[in-house]
Formats: C-alpha cells, sequence, structure tokens
C-alpha cells in the first residue's frame, strides 16, 4: 500500500491573515512539503498541472527533477498531466527523462482536469475532452513502447519514423493511472491497457466512488488482467487533524468555508459527512481512512491533499507530522485481511522484474552518409572497444 | 403495472398557488390513468426545501440527501407534472436550477405537463415562451395543453371556472402519452453516466475508433 500526498499548487490567501503567498514562496514552499513527505515515511509526491493563475502547478516536470534531486525514495507523480492539452510527444520525452534523472522514481496519472477556456490556449476544444484524452494516450502508449512510430490521428500532426528520446529507463515506461471523477470512459480505458485507475473521492460521495472502482475492476478483469480484486486503485482523500478533535474542526473551519472548490457551499459539518474529508484527531483520521476499504475493496494508493485553500506552511508541515505519526497504524490496518493476491502498486523495480530484466533501450543512430558507419555499430572493432570501455 | 407520476413544485410560500396548482393537476392525473385502468402512484417534490441542497449541487457537483432522491424520483418517473411561479417574467431561479443539475439525457423522451401561477393573467404566456424551450431543449415530450393559473382562477367560481377543465384536458393528454416514451424516442448521441455504463459498457474499442473518426466526446 502506497500512502503519499498530492497538491495541485493553488496560490489562495489565507483566510485568517487576508495574506496571499507569493508564486515565488508557493513553489519553494511546495518542495519543502514534498521533502518532508520523504522525511515522515510517505510513499508518493505528487503534483498537480495548471497553465493558469491562481496556480504554480505549471512545468510539472520541472518540479518534479528538482524534488528528485533532493529525495532519495519518495515516488514522484502527477495528478493529473493534462493528457487532453499536452502534446503526448512532450509527455513521452518530460517523463522518460525525468525516469532517467530519478532512477526510475516516477510514475504519472493521466486526467483532463481542466476547465473550459483552458483548451483553446493548446489550440484544443473541451468538447472533445475524452476523445483527446483516449487518443492521446494511444499515442503515447506507443511512443514508450515501439522505437520508431508512424503515426496518423485526428488531433496531432502526423508523425512518420519518429522516436521519442530519451527511451524509458531500463526498457520500461512509467507507470501510469488514469484519474477520473465521473467519466465511466476512462474507467474503461485504464482498464483496457491493465493500468491503474484513480478517483478522487475527496469532492464525492463514497456510493459514486463504489462504482467508478467497480466498473474499472469488473472491465479490468474482462480484459483479461486478472481478477477484479487484484485491478490497481488509487483515491484520493483530505483531512485536517489537531490531537483534540474541536481543535482540527475550529482552525479549519475558516479554510474549508472560503476554499476555492467547495467554499460558500455545504456546511463543513454536511461535507464531512457525505465525503471522505476528515477533520478530527489522528484516530479519528486513521479510523475513517481504514473504513474506505469497505466500498472500495483492498487497493493500492491513497493520496491525501493537505497544502490547499490558503493553509500556511507551517501549518502543512505540522499535518504531515501527525500523518507520519499514524502511518505505521495506517499501513498496519491496510495490510490487515489483504488476500495475499492482491498486488502493490507498481513500481519501477516491479516493473523491470516483470519484465525480466532491465535492458538498455537507448536507439543508437543509423549510419552516417559519408562513411557508411554507425559510432554504435557493434561490428566495427573500433566502436566495440569503446563500448566496452576499453579507449 | 404501478404508473409513477413526479408533480415537481417550485412554490416558495406556504400555502403556495403553485402548489395549489401542482396537487390539482396530480389529481388530475391520478384520475385520468385510474379511467384508463391502470395504478398510479403520485409523488410530489418540492423544492423549496432542496433550495440549499440545490446551491451545493451548483458549487461540490454533486448531489445530497433528499436532493439525490428527489432527482431520482424524477428521472424515474413514468410521467411529470411541473409547476413553477412567475418571476421576473420567467419560470423562477429555483425551478431552472432544479433542472440545470439533472444529468444530460435524463429527462429525453419524458412526458411533462407544463404549469406556472403568477397573480395576473398577463404571465400566461411564460408557457410557452420559457417552460416549452426549456423541456425540447431537455427532449422531454410536452403535452400540447399547459396549465397557467392566476390568484383570480383560485377566487369565487375560479376553479369551475375553466381551471379544472384546463387541468383535467392536459392530464388526458399527458396520460396519452405514458408508455411511449422511451422506446419510441431515438436517442440522441451523448455521455452516458457511470450507472448507465454499468448496465452496458462502451467497449474501448469502440470509444478508440469513435475518438479518431468524427465524434464529439
Amino acid at each position: 500500500m502506497q500512502i503519499g500526498i498530492f497538491t495541485v499548487g493553488d496560490v489562495t490567501p489565507d483566510p485568517t491573515t487576508g495574506r496571499t503567498p507569493t508564486e515565488h514562496e508557493r513553489i519553494k514552499a511546495t518542495v519543502e512539503i514534498a521533502k518532508k513527505a520523504e522525511e515522515v515515511g510517505l510513499d508518493v509526491f505528487a503534483t498537480g498541472e495548471h497553465h493558469n493563475p491562481p496556480f504554480i502547478a505549471s512545468a510539472p516536470t520541472t518540479t518534479l527533477a528538482y524534488i528528485g534531486a533532493q529525495t532519495e525514495r519518495i515516488v514522484l507523480s502527477t495528478a493529473t498531466t493534462l493528457i487532453t492539452t499536452d502534446d503526448p510527444v512532450l509527455i513521452a520525452e518530460d517523463y522518460a527523462k525525468l525516469q532517467h534523472l530519478t532512477d526510475g522514481r516516477v510514475d504519472l496519472m493521466m486526467g483532463r482536469g481542466n476547465t473550459g477556456p483552458v483548451y483553446p490556449w493548446f489550440g484544443k476544444d473541451i468538447r472533445q475532452g475524452i476523445n483527446l484524452a483516449i487518443e492521446n494516450y494511444a499515442l503515447l502508449h506507443r511512443l514508450w513502447r515501439e522505437d520508431v512510430v508512424d503515426w496518423e490521428g485526428r488531433f496531432r500532426t502526423p508523425l512518420h519514423g519518429f522516436t521519442a528520446t530519451p527511451r524509458p529507463l531500463d526498457g520500461v515506461p512509467p507507470f501510469v493511472w488514469h484519474g477520473s471523477i465521473r467519466s465511466p470512459e476512462i474507467a474503461e480505458q485504464a482498464a483496457y491497457y491493465g493500468d491503474g485507475f484513480f478517483h478522487n473521492h475527496i469532492f464525492w460521495p463514497p456510493a459514486h466512488t463504489e462504482q467508478m472502482v467497480r466498473l474499472y475492476r469488473e472491465r479490468f478483469e474482462h480484459y483479461g488482467h486478472g481478477p477484479a480484486d487484484s485491478a490497481i486503485v488509487g483515491l484520493g482523500g483530505q483531512f485536517f487533524m489537531r490531537r483534540n478533535s474541536q481543535d482540527a474542526i475550529n482552525e479549519f473551519r475558516p479554510y474549508f468555508d472560503n476554499a476555492p472548490v467547495y467554499g460558500h457551499g455545504p456546511s463543513l459539518e454536511e461535507f464531512t459527512e457525505g465525503t471522505p474529508l476528515t477533520v478530527g484527531s489522528p484516530q479519528q483520521v486513521l479510523e475513517r481512512t481504514l473504513s474506505i476499504r469497505d466500498y472500495v475493496g483492498h487497493y493500492q494508493r491513497q493520496l491525501f491533499l493537505v497544502d490547499h485553500a490558503g493553509l500556511p506552511l507551517k501549518t502543512v508541515l505540522e499535518q504531515l507530522d501527525l500523518l507520519g505519526e499514524i502511518l505505521p497504524d495506517l499501513r498496519k490496518g491496510f495490510a490487515e485481511g489483504r488476500p495475499s493476491h492482491v498486488p502493490d502498486a507498481p513500481t519501477h523495480a516491479s516493473l523491470v522484474a516483470a519484465a525480466g530484466g532491465a535492458k538498455d533501450s537507448t536507439v543508437y543512430a543509423e549510419a552516417d552518409a559519408a562513411t557508411g558507419t554507425s559510432d554504435r555499430d557493434l561490428h566495427d572493432p573500433e566502436v566495440a572497444k569503446v563500448l566496452e570501455g576499453e579507449l | 403495472m404501478v404508473r409513477s407520476i413526479v408533480v415537481v413544485a417550485a412554490g416558495l410560500s406556504v400555502p403556495s398557488s403553485t402548489r395549489l396548482l401542482a396537487d390539482l393537476l396530480g389529481d388530475a392525473v391520478e384520475r385520468a390513468v385510474a379511467a384508463r385502468g391502470e395504478e398510479v402512484e403520485v409523488e410530489v417534490v418540492e423544492l423549496r426545501p432542496l433550495a440549499h441542497a440545490l446551491a451545493d449541487h451548483l458549487l461540490t457537483g454533486f448531489p445530497t440527501g433528499e436532493l439525490a432522491e428527489a432527482i431520482d424520483k424524477v428521472v424515474r418517473a413514468d410521467a411529470l407534472v411541473v409547476v413553477t411561479p412567475v418571476f421576473a417574467g420567467s419560470y423562477s431561479g429555483l425551478f431552472k436550477t432544479f433542472f440545470d443539475v439533472l444529468d444530460l439525457g435524463a429527462l429525453e423522451g419524458k412526458p411533462v405537463l407544463v404549469g406556472a401561477t403568477a397573480g395576473t393573467a398577463r404571465h400566461s404566456l411564460v408557457l410557452d415562451h420559457a417552460l416549452r424551450p426549456l423541456f425540447a431543449y431537455l427532449r422531454a415530450l410536452v403535452v400540447p395543453t399547459g396549465v397557467f393559473a392566476a390568484s383570480e382562477d383560485f377566487g369565487a367560481g375560479g376553479l369551475d371556472g375553466g381551471l379544472r377543465k384546463r387541468a383535467d384536458r392536459a392530464a388526458t393528454e399527458l396520460v396519452a402519452l405514458l408508455g411511449c416514451s422511451g422506446q419510441t424516442t431515438v436517442h440522441a448521441p451523448r455521455r452516458r453516466p457511470v450507472g448507465e455504463e454499468m448496465a452496458e459498457v462502451t467497449p474501448f474499442e469502440q470509444l478508440l475508433r469513435e475518438a479518431g473518426g468524427d465524434s464529439v466526446r
């Protein structure tokens, strides 16, 4: 079971002080939060992607590479990567590069996650969101698995004899999750490929999440990837903890009431009852989180949103300390009653093992016109010496 | 087979003339179904107690508690009677919000009787200029007779001065459409909610094929 955090990188005024952090402060805070996540023992840090204010979540691989250089163990992921408006060729390149730089500590979550005005900035149309997600991912899937791709589609200029570089680390593409709140087509897509399915449970009632996950699980089995209960499921969640639950409620309420997404809508009490948001003591968060299995089954990844709605960095770091304290009990609870055939979330190491070991996937240049040889022509004894480290 | 009729009433006061008209229409439909020798169940959904939940739905994207139940009832009904007060020359915002949050296609092919109330009969064209276009957009089947009631219709002699007759006529038209819905309607291509996909999944090969074709999804 992987437990981690995800951020959308919102730059939101702190409603208790009225102060809005600068972009610079928020970007640096994001790095601090990710490093803290590793320090308290979490498994995953994921960043969203937005291309408009009030967010600092553009250029996600820049952020992740910088964090990767300052961490040792934590898996770097996205929540989500915009498969609709991003060019799949650039996604293929960016995340393969990130794989190499971080020695495979990378996976990513595809999402459409855009509001209407964003699409036209990238030459796209929101009404085609599902079609874009389907076609773009079909191309991305090939770019990571075929050295030379010939491709023609509806939404992107054709590719002929194209090789995305660098090739995936060890010949193994990063694991992919598909995130969707209410689109059954995306659950179907995840099931078809045998990829992971992530439901961002944070705004939605359990009955809906249960249905989306069940659809994915049934179709995962239908496509022959294994029994439904071995499908790879991730969920979003959110909490606010203090040792005393009433302190948690009092402190979090102004942030909840003014939150960019659900603020000025339902009350904190209604929202905590209707969605997985838990505001209370560490014990309450522990119990609520473990109860989610009752309706989605055993799952592989739980991500929490902790740094949003203007919460100050200091508070966020305290939340991570508290999460770190209940982490051993969370892990123990998640392991309880878990059948042995339910897999963990794939990692680079497990994918390499499943592929029968690492292999260099470098695509060497073709022979040049002047000499008729390639610098990597293995039949050339001089080249062979170079490759074997003799020269 | 029990015919399920749901009456949606958007009145705000208690008692409201909108609710009076809603009940009058509900009774008329009940009699008309019974006259065909069929069983009928009429339920009223009042929107006033759902006002907060509707505002929350606009912000969070999902219905809670009683609103979820009300939406479910409306979507499953064999036919609807919908009644709104006239506000600023049109249906009320509360009335519209309820229909705004339904899933796309939720009322496709559903027989609907439209009704409205106002202080004066000068507003009566609201049925044809506001409610009909709304339900045409939702691809519901609106019966030819709409029923408008002004304050005077509830006054001395009003009910028998034509309102009851109009209600019976509209009810008869609505009941004539029972059983015609669904099967006879050609469903427009649309995206389906997860519940419908659970029942009959669109296979990925088809999604992929259509993504590359001329579909809008």
